[in-house]
């Protein structure tokens, strides 16, 4: 039972760029516990995404192997891989990625629809009232500022109840006001017991979690915890 | 995901676009309509070739005055006399009934009235020949045709046109061509049409037409009934034996022409049927026209939705759902062009049967293939673009703007 979420030993992921290959990932060993909330951080061309897709599940390593939450999925198939995405993971994307044309309950029911569940609005409204949405059940993304669609998207990512929530720069497309909301909503799910990933290159956004893993150039670099945790203020 | 779900996924996506699905629609809409209705106007030509035949008589010979190339046109020649008409008669033991006819456009006028028709003379036989039931009245006798009786029957059309108003025929005198004749009968409707329609037509005794309308003894053709189907071909050549024993020129070839009435329309209706084999063919082309449509507007989609495809592996799409998700979208862009082109097709049969006065028949066998295509089509032309959406990174298409 006290498996790590993640534990990685060894990862490396090579990219044939024609006739070059390029190195993104080498050998990377990594562990986050149940309940961490990390940042992973790094510039362009670090390998922090190209570790993200591995963590996530929506992308193989070269070689090494990974656990997630004590599973080894490194060499599974495609559509298994999409059930474990399905089940344990929880996506939160830069640009909120929610299905336009649907309404904020619609876009959350989604992952439930992928998972066969029958009663889906149940789950579905809950998770919007835990971010704070339960007023904007019925709105589509188009009649939602940023932060409010980042909301959505947060609940759809928690309406499965995964083992863990990815962040890919969620706080990229907003501004710095909204910013604090979405990172208190995520403070508060840590706290609640959720094991919290996010991808970012701004240490504002990496002071507020509880740990700091750098990336440069494919390989881990630093690896602390934060000290002076900023709190983010609650809206 | 149930498939429910994928139902439901793709009619909201259809129906965000609706301009563009109902055109790209429209291809398998006229398809589907163009089969139904190919087939429907191919099937009602047949049937109405089969009442023709009905409407001409069963087992029917025809032999006609053969046209030679230095006989003045317009002029019929002085081939097929009475007596041949007798000869058939005795020397044929297979024929049930014979009789000469002679046909001739005339005038009638009736009170006011003044119309253009056809009178055919015959010797009574060609009422069972022709097939001719009556309405009203009695048809004429030997003994009338020996007197040269003027007396006659009118065809249903005739009979309309004249005495429109309901009233009865039987005893009125109408001026045929200048001569007063008894109307003894009345036709009942047949509705062959066309060309020598036998609704548009006056029977009058033989003898009659020739001594007192045509004053001509040459037949315009002779018609002779067979016992039945089976003895047909060797009627027809008896027939043929006999005629040529007296009617054939000093060069050796024959002043007539004999042949079987039902294969004519046989091979009349052979063409039509390959005529329609034709049109349905194009009709299908523009069915797969129309699929190319879809699978076109579907590889648009997949493309245009790439950011959605990967959200959704993202989120636990398997292949197979997105795979069933972007086929039933085709599907159902195909099923519903079947349902409005199997309703348009259906008024299109009605519509230009009428225009070109054909019974307007619609196959069910047609529509249920014409529908079953037009599925077949959705599944086969949206395949790719499924598959391509099915088979996508999910990395690759998250990243994708």
């Amino acid at each position: 039972m006290n498996n790590p979420v993640i534990e990685t030993r060894g990862i490396s992921k090579d990219y044939e760029m024609g006739t070059i290959v390029v190195h993104a990932l080498k050998n990377v060993d990594l562990s986050i516990d149940k309940g961490e909330f990390v940042a992973i951080m790094g510039p362009s061309g670090s390998g922090k995404s190209t570790f993200m897709n591995v963590i996530g599940c929506l992308d193989r390593p070269t070689s090494g192997t990974y656990f997630l939450d004590g599973r080894e999925v490194s060499k599974i198939r495609d559509d298994d891989l999409a059930l474990l995405r399905n089940k344990f993971i929880g996506f939160v994307f830069q640009t909120f990625n929610l299905l336009p044309r649907a309404t904020a309950l619609h876009n959350v029911e989604l992952p439930m629809v992928y998972a066969g569940a029958r009663d889906r609005s149940g789950p579905a409204k809950a998770a919007l009232e835990r971010v704070g949405l339960s007023q904007r059940m019925d709105h589509r993304p188009n009649e939602m500022s940023g932060g409010q669609q980042q909301r959505v998207a947060i609940a759809r990512a928690l309406v499965n109840e995964p083992v863990l929530l990815l962040a890919d720069e969620p706080t990229g497309n907003l501004d710095s006001h909204t910013t604090e909301e979405i990172l208190a909503l995520f403070q508060e799910l840590n706290d609640e017991g959720k094991t919290i990933v996010i991808v970012t290159h701004e240490e504002d956004v990496a002071g507020h979690c509880k740990r700091i893993v750098r990336f440069r150039d494919g390989e881990i670099v630093g690896d602390e915890s934060v000290q002076n945790r900023v709190v983010a203020r609650r809206a | 995901m149930t498939l429910l779900d994928s139902l439901s996924s793709a009619a909201s996506s259809l129906a965000s676009n609706k301009l563009r699905s109902i055109l790209t629609t429209l291809g398998v809409i006229i398809g589907v309509a163009s089969v139904i209705a190919m087939v429907g106007i191919a099937e009602g030509t047949k049937k109405q070739s089969l009442e023709r035949l009905e409407a001409l008589g069963s087992n029917l010979i025809s032999v006609m005055p053969q046209r030679r190339w230095n006989v003045a046109p317009g002029e019929t020649p002085k081939t097929l006399q009475m007596e041949d008409v007798e000869l058939i008669r005795r020397s044929v033991p297979t024929v049930m009934a014979v009789t000469g006819e002679v046909r001739e456009g005339v005038t009638v006028k009736y009170g006011s009235l003044n119309e253009r028709s056809q009178v055919t003379g015959g010797l009574p036989e060609i009422q069972q020949i022709r097939n001719v039931k009556l309405k009203e009245g009695r048809f004429f006798t030997e003994d009338e045709n020996e007197q040269i009786a003027k007396v006659c029957v009118l065809g249903f059309d005739i009979y309309d046109r004249l005495f429109g108003d309901g009233t009865s025929a039987l005893g009125a005198i109408v001026r045929i061509e200048g001569q007063d004749f008894e109307v003894i009968g009345i036709a009942s409707f047949k509705g062959g049409g066309g060309f020598m329609n036998p609704d548009d037509m006056i029977y009058a005794p033989i003898n009659t037409v020739i001594n007192r309308i045509e004053r001509d003894e040459s037949l315009s053709s002779i018609s002779v009934q067979a016992m039945n189907s089976d003895v047909m071909p060797y009627t027809l050549a008896e027939v043929q034996k006999t005629l040529a024993s007296v009617r054939t020129d000093a060069g050796g070839e024959e002043l007539f022409r004999a042949f079987n009435q039902g294969e004519l329309i046989e091979t009349a209706e052979e063409q039509s049927r390959i005529l329609s084999l034709l049109l349905a063919g194009v009709a299908s082309v523009s069915l797969l026209v129309g699929g190319i449509g879809i699978m076109n507007i579907m590889l648009v989609s997949v493309t245009e939705r790439t950011k959605e495809i990967g959200l959704r592996k993202a989120l636990g799409a398997t292949q197979d759902a997105l795979l069933s998700q972007f086929l039933l979208e085709s599907i159902m862009l195909c099923l519903l062009g079947g349902v409005v082109g199997v309703l348009l097709g259906i008024g299109s049969v009605t519509f230009v049967a009428g225009l070109m006065g054909v019974p307007p028949v619609i196959v069910p066998g047609g529509v249920v293939i014409a529908f079953g295509f037009a599925a077949l089509v959705g599944i086969f032309f949206g395949f790719y673009p499924a598959y391509l959406a099915a088979r996508m990174e999910p990395i690759e298409a998250l990243r994708s703007e």
